[in-house]
């Protein structure tokens, strides 16, 4: 069983902080994966919050694949690049690339009039081919490509990864509002990169702990459905992919989400009033396919920053999500949160339920959305 | 030399010889007045027997002779027997019971005034199972639990009618609430098991009234969205203007057979039938239309279809439709429009190879008015059909469903026009097990015919035991309207079979979601199945094992 957990803060923090949230849930993960997504970047990164970040880890050849390629695509003024400080070890105990790149870039000039949605799709189209072209060789992974967002992922004893990377030494520098960081157990697929979660795409952020049960017809159903979902090394891929389809495709309310990955039972539906069961029923019977059916916690974060977390409708994974008025984590075990949120008074803590989204907004409130 | 008539019909040129233990039989003559074939008569046979002559002082043995009643099998081909075994059900003492005689001449010998073998039933040939080689493999076991099958809550329905995807719907988004606003296509979610497609003509009125009273009953008892179709052939006033109508999908085929009455009926209808089948074509005779011999066109199936007794021959087409495309106008418009598009309405087909052109033609249908496709494949039964037709042409299903699947797949548009599948669904009795990877292969549900009538109490079987749905002769009453032969069949008792049969269906097929971990069905969940049989995998793009 994987561990997932995100931690939403007034003032930007360190991706130590996460380290420590996942430390006491490590029985859960065997090394097949770890990823960090920040979003809301300060520190370093403060001064190009606008300007779009490719996140990747290469070869040599690899690094000037992407270089060359990025000037093709009009992407040639690198503006800020951060580099990892490393620091290896004896016995280390992770798949280590040669290059971890961040890099900054300026928008191409043909880009300067275009509206926030031509935007978006040059930044996934670049991604996109990037991924390919990079994968033809096997030369590196690029994990995302958008502005204000930083992603890690590797093969590999998390602490390892966590102390290479220095990331256990809390500094200013490299810190966010947003942090969501997964241990993952493999169980069903390959042991690649790409399958680590957190996924990225257009500004939406999703990890999730469990089995999706419904994959096969989920990856037949979204392959038709966008030029983005690709890929599918991991079955909680399908997660993400109907997220950022209902809320960025169909720009329906991210309560909706639920509906779709676990509607009600039709006992429950056809209690509702007319309008509410007309409605559900036909979102019930267009998207049959996105519908999840096994065990699962999802925790989700939009390209506002807005995080969110659910669980599948038997309740058949753990979730908790944990206040301190400045600090809210969300994690799947409430060790993590102990560890991450020691002086916070435990009976506020929230158990997510079945039939409902848990969501926690900039400002920290929470909310929540029931079925 | 003696003369021999060898061209003369004797028991070993028939499919089936009584066995008649002459000790046994008291002449009671139960046999001989239930046989509704005539294959049986009392003879007197003359037996030579020797005893002591009573007259005679001396011990002294004597030939004698006496006359003996007994039951004999006629040995012709109007009589012949058709192994439905009642002799040995009313026999009181085991006297008599028909054997299978593997030395039968009766297949090329059965065709007088040149006519070939008509019956009705399933292909007595093509009855090798795909469903039996494909298990259901992809068991819960650590990484996701299963599910408990007794405790745990399933939503075991499926969509009858045309499914729109999310961004054709008419949705308004006001304060963070979606709401439809705008028509959308009727769609019924039902249970994933339809009866299907017998006709009150095909089947005796009480026959088919045991199916509507188990439908009614799961329903009304039982909360299971059972749906019955009514097959050719029209169906009761009194039911088209009953609450119950709701539960009947009506059919109509090329005969158009029962259509004045339902028309007549509809401003009386206080419910809308749950669906509209259009028959194009039947898996068990494709390409071949409807047939109901004149034997079976009694009085009351007159007046139900309003035709005089004689032969009733569906067209194998639906006259003035030439055109996938032109059907959709003209019948499925129509239907829609006759109960103002608030009744689903779905195409029957027989399974093809061009099934799956067809199905793709009508997903890229613009109008969004075809509300299913039913698929019939080789194994499907009928009343009344050419034996060449049942046993030598058809497809068989379980591929060809699998092909429409993926056929959306590819165009996106998966589900969007439910997919039904039929033909020798419950053949090896389990029809939860049929069901379940049907629809793992992509159907939303199934249809099934025959094994409800064996519920029913029809003795046929696919090894060419009686098959005899078109004579008029059914000996259980049930594809029959002899008015003295429908007596023998039981209502209440038929009707009880199948609802204890379908209860026990709805038990097995949580039985088969729970391992899986599914409470909705996994429609399309193609990774749950294995085959083993590496062609069979190979082709339906499911996992091998052994």
């Amino acid at each position: 069983m994987c561990r997932i957990g995100a931690i939403k803060s007034r003032k930007p923090i360190h991706p130590s902080k996460a380290l420590h949230l996942m430390l006491s849930q490590q029985k859960g993960h065997d090394n097949s994966g770890f990823a960090i997504v920040m979003k809301d970047l300060y520190g370093i990164f403060e001064p190009y919050k606008k300007q779009p970040m490719l996140s990747y880890s290469c070869t040599k050849k690899g690094k000037q694949i992407i270089e060359d390629f990025m000037v093709e695509k009009g992407f040639s003024r690198k503006i800020f690049s951060w580099v990892p400080e490393t620091s290896p070890f004896d016995g280390m105990d992770f798949a280590k690339m040669p290059f971890y790149g961040f890099d900054v870039f300026n928008y191409p000039e043909n880009l300067l009039d275009a509206s926030p949605e031509e935007i978006e799709n040059v930044l996934l189209d670049v991604r996109l081919e990037l991924r390919r072209v990079l994968e033809e060789d096997e030369q590196g992974f690029v994990f995302s490509f958008w502005p204000d967002v930083l992603t890690l992922k590797e093969i590999g004893n998390p602490n390892h990864i966590g102390e290479y990377f220095n990331l256990w030494q809390e500094d200013e520098k490299i810190v966010g509002k947003n942090i969501v960081i997964q241990y993952r157990q493999n169980t069903n697929y390959a042991i690649v990169r790409y399958a680590a979660h957190p996924f990225f795409m257009q500004g939406y952020t999703l990890c999730a702990n469990g089995e999706n049960t419904f994959y096969v017809k989920n990856k037949e159903c979204q392959k038709n459905l966008h030029r983005g979902y690709i890929g599918f090394e991991s079955d909680s891929q399908c997660f993400l992919y109907t997220l950022h389809y209902l809320h960025h495709e169909l720009k329906w309310p991210l309560s909706y989400y639920k509906h779709v990955i676990t509607p009600l039972p039709f006992e429950q539906l056809d209690k509702l009033e007319e309008s509410k069961k007309r409605t559900l029923y036909k979102i019930r019977e267009s998207l049959a396919h996105l519908e999840i059916n096994g065990p699962n916690t999802i925790i989700g974060l939009l390209p506002d920053n807005l995080m969110f977390t659910c669980c599948d409708s038997k309740k058949l994974r753990p979730v908790v999500v944990a206040s301190d008025g400045d600090t809210v984590v969300i994690t799947s075990e409430v060790c993590g949160a102990n560890e991450a949120l020691p002086n916070r008074d435990q009976e506020t803590d929230i158990y997510p339920n079945e039939r409902e989204i848990v969501a926690i907004t900039n400002d920290l409130e929470i909310k929540r959305w029931k079925q | 030399m003696e003369a021999v008539g060898v061209n003369e019909i004797t028991q070993n040129d028939l499919n089936w010889k009584i066995e008649y233990d002459d000790d046994r039989c008291t002449r009671c003559g139960k046999c001989i007045a239930t046989c509704t074939f005539n294959a049986l008569e009392m003879q007197v046979e003359q037996r030579a027997f020797t005893a002591l002559d009573p007259d005679q002082k001396e011990h002294k043995h004597k030939r004698n002779f006496k006359a003996v009643p007994v039951v004999k099998q006629i040995s012709d081909l109007t009589h012949k027997c058709v192994g439905c075994g009642m002799c040995e059900k009313v026999c009181p003492n085991e006297a008599i019971k028909p054997v299978r005689n593997i030395d039968t001449r009766e297949a090329i010998l059965d065709c007088a005034g040149g006519s070939p073998i008509k019956r009705g039933g399933r292909t007595n040939v093509s009855t090798e199972r795909t469903l039996d080689i494909i298990k259901v493999g992809r068991i819960s076991q650590m990484t996701d639990p299963s599910l408990d099958a007794l405790r745990h809550s399933f939503d075991i329905k499926s969509p009858f009618g045309r499914v729109l995807g999310a961004e054709e719907l008419p949705l308004k988004i006001s304060d963070n609430e979606l709401n439809i606003e705008g028509k959308t296509p009727p769609i019924n979610w039902i249970y994933p098991i339809i009866f299907g497609d017998m006709s009150i003509g095909a089947l005796s009125t009480r026959a088919w009234e045991a199916i509507a009273i188990a439908t009614a009953y799961l329903n009304e008892k039982h909360n299971m969205p059972i749906r019955m179709s009514s097959g050719e052939g029209g169906m009761p006033i009194k039911l088209l203007k009953s609450k119950y109508l709701k539960y009947m999908i009506l059919q109509i085929a090329s005969g158009h057979f029962g259509w004045n009455r339902i028309i007549k009926a509809m401003p009386e209808m206080v419910e809308d039938p749950a669906g509209i089948i259009i028959k194009i074509g039947q898996g068990a005779k494709p390409g071949d239309g409807g047939l109901l011999m004149a034997a079976k066109v009694a009085k009351h199936i007159q007046e139900i279809r309003g035709v005089p007794r004689s032969d009733l021959l569906s067209p194998p087409n639906h006259q003035g439709l030439y055109s996938i495309e032109e059907s959709v106008q003209k019948m499925f418009l129509s239907f829609n429009a006759a109960f103002q598009f608030r009744v689903p309405v779905a195409i029957k087909v027989a399974a093809s190879s061009s099934s799956v052109s067809v199905y793709n033609n009508l997903l890229r249908d613009p109008y969004h008015i075809v509300g299913g496709f039913f698929m019939d494949g080789i194994q499907g039964g009928t009343g009344a059909a050419h034996q060449v037709s049942l046993d030598h042409t058809g497809h068989p299903v379980v591929s060809k469903a699998r092909d429409a699947y993926l056929a959306a797949v590819a165009q996106g548009k998966q589900g969007r026009i439910p997919l039904w599948t039929g033909g020798g669904m419950g053949m090896t009795s389990d029809l939860a097990a049929d069901a379940f990877k049907m629809i793992c292969l992509g159907a939303n549900g199934i249809f099934t015919g025959k094994l409800l009538i064996q519920l029913l109490g029809c003795i046929g079987n696919d090894a060419g035991r009686c098959n005899q749905c078109n004579t008029g002769l059914c000996p259980t009453g049930i594809c029959t309207q002899d008015y003295r032969l429908v007596q023998r069949l039981d209502v209440d008792k038929a009707a009880e079979n199948i609802v204890n049969y379908m209860l026990g269906v709805d038990t097995s097929l949580k039985k088969l979601m729970a391992p899986i971990g599914n409470s909705s069905l996994p429609v399309g969940r193609s990774d749950a199945l294995v085959s083993v049989d590496k062609s069979i995998a190979d082709k339906l793009q499911i996992p091998f094992a052994c």
